[in-house]
């Protein structure tokens, strides 16, 4: 509430509280005290115990809505995939790293249940920016971003994980270094 | 023969004397590097942190790794810097600290054999002529560097010294005049009744904040203020000339510890018979060692002339009143 035009002089003063001033016998003892005040709060922290999580033994745990490494599912009762190849996941993706090639499904020999399946199915991770489009444009939950978010890797060839990787269940990290490299 | 300072009959061989000179030497080289793990812990728990954890159980190999890592890096020396001085100077601040701890008694005479380097005549004169010295290390080292920022560091220690020295002795005066002696094994001896933390809580007091100051701890770091100088004396130092410096430091909180245990906590006095007396010294020197780790973690470092005005204006004339009152005192009964 700003006061009106005309400001009356002792309209929107503020009086500043002071402490006392330095120095002298009273600012001494007062400088004992605050001084056995900051021992106490030291003190308290050693009575609380550390609050660090040691990383590489202990995690700190995501939330479920947590978007990290993606995961391709599969119908759990026929074990066919979900993905039918339509790439609205390539098409929404604003940093264009999910490549589908999709193709038609043998009717003897089905991959998924539609009547496409995407037979390349790439994300590059070195590009994602873990934004969860794909899994918002997907129509059948078929891409889902999953908790893993220990993703470094040495090469970028390495970050680009392949329909196999994310299908499959438990996570299965690429080797650091591939045979021959 | 009669001394006039100090009454010290007791008179021990010479390779009784080398054997302990060893023993001492030993001894504080192996607790300097529990002391450095120590506070890196301490510090870390004051700040709700582990501290080092990773080298060996529990951390505990740390000082071995920091050792490693120091006596293996390369000796060099700038080109404004003196060499000579600039080599001797961290020597000289380890040898003091160590030769200082020959008079810390930590148990009387026991089967002919006392638990201290040496009882000297002079006492806590010759504490107080080593810790001068050491000064001298800080002065050399940060002179002869050739750079702004130690030669500032050096000044700073100097004058600290000035400042904070008189008020020490005076505050381990009141002690002297009522234990009556210079020997720091007969002050102990003379608190068998009562500490003397109780009767000169003054004393007690002042000592232990010129204590600080004379250790370069926090809040009184400022010879190697690192927010503004640096490392002060010790910008140009590398490797265990580095080293060297803070083993000092850790050395001199010791002999401060231990000198406030012998005058103001009984030292060697306490319950249990008389082969814990050194167990004794040592619980109580580490409960000193812990309150200077407890304060370094809680308290901002002073600014200069607060340094200066703390000292002069408040502990010296404050030292003079104790002195004056304990002597009145000490005439009167």
């Amino acid at each position: 509430m700003s006061p009106e035009f005309p400001y009356l002089p002792d309209e929107g003063v503020v009086v500043v509280q002071r402490g006392p001033e330095p120095g002298g016998v009273g600012g001494a003892y007062r400088a004992f005290g605050e001084t056995l005040r900051g021992l106490k709060t030291t003190f308290a922290r050693i009575i609380e115990g550390p609050v660090t999580i040691q990383y590489p033994e202990e995690k700190t745990p995501v939330y479920p809505r947590f978007r990290g490494r993606h995961k391709l599912h599969k119908f759990e009762d026929t074990g066919l995939e979900k993905c039918v190849g339509c790439s609205l996941c390539a098409a929404a993706c604003p940093a264009d790293c999910i490549r589908v090639v999709a193709a038609e499904n043998d009717p003897d020999d089905r991959v998924s249940a539609g009547e496409r399946y995407a037979e390349v199915y790439e994300i590059n991770l070195a590009r994602c920016i873990f934004c969860g489009y794909c899994e918002v444009a997907c129509p059948f939950d078929a891409i889902t971003m999953g908790h893993e978010y220990e993703l470094a890797d040495y090469n970028r060839e390495d970050l680009v994980f392949t329909k196999e990787m994310l299908l499959a269940e438990p996570v299965e990290r690429t080797p650091l270094r591939r045979e021959g490299e | 023969m009669t001394l006039p300072l100090a009454d010290t009959t007791f008179v021990e061989a010479t390779w009784i004397l080398v054997v302990k000179s060893i023993v001492i030497f030993a001894v504080i080289f192996a607790i300097v590097p529990m002391l450095t793990v120590l506070e890196r812990k301490l510090l870390g728990r004051f700040q709700a942190r582990y501290g080092p954890n990773r080298v060996g159980p529990f951390g505990l190999l740390q000082p071995l790794a920091d050792a490693l890592k120091l006596i293996s890096k390369e000796h060099y020396h700038p080109r404004a810097a003196i060499p000579a001085l600039y080599y001797i100077a961290p020597a000289i601040v380890v040898f003091t600290g160590v030769a200082t701890l020959a008079i810390i008694p930590f148990g009387n005479v026991q089967e002919g054999f006392g638990l201290y380097g040496i009882d000297v005549p002079i006492g806590i004169l010759y504490f107080f002529a080593f810790g001068s010295i050491a000064f001298y290390g800080l002065l050399l080292g940060g002179w002869a560097s050739g750079s702004k920022y130690s030669f500032l560091g050096a000044m700073r220690a100097a004058a600290q010294l000035i400042s904070y020295e008189i008020s020490m002795g005076l505050a381990l005066l009141g002690a002297i005049m009522m234990a009556g002696s210079l020997s720091l094994v007969s002050v102990v001896e003379a608190q068998s009744q009562v500490w003397y933390v109780i009767p000169q809580f003054v004393g007690f007091l002042i000592f232990m904040v010129a204590g600080f100051a004379e250790t370069n701890r926090a809040p009184f770091d400022l010879p190697e203020a690192d927010a503004e100088l640096v490392a002060g004396y010790g910008t140009e130092y590398g490797g265990m000339r580095y080293g060297s410096y803070a083993m000092a430091e850790y050395i001199e909180m010791f002999v401060i510890s231990a000198v406030a245990v012998t005058f103001f906590l009984g030292g060697w006095h306490g319950p249990g018979p008389g082969f814990l007396d050194p167990i004794w010294v040592i619980v109580k020197i580490f409960a000193f060692l812990f309150l200077f780790m407890w304060v370094r973690a809680t308290l901002p470092r002073v600014r200069y002339d607060q340094l200066m005005s703390l000292g002069w204006k408040i502990l010296l004339p404050l030292a003079t009143l104790n002195v004056l009152v304990t002597a009145i005192l000490v005439t009167v009964t």
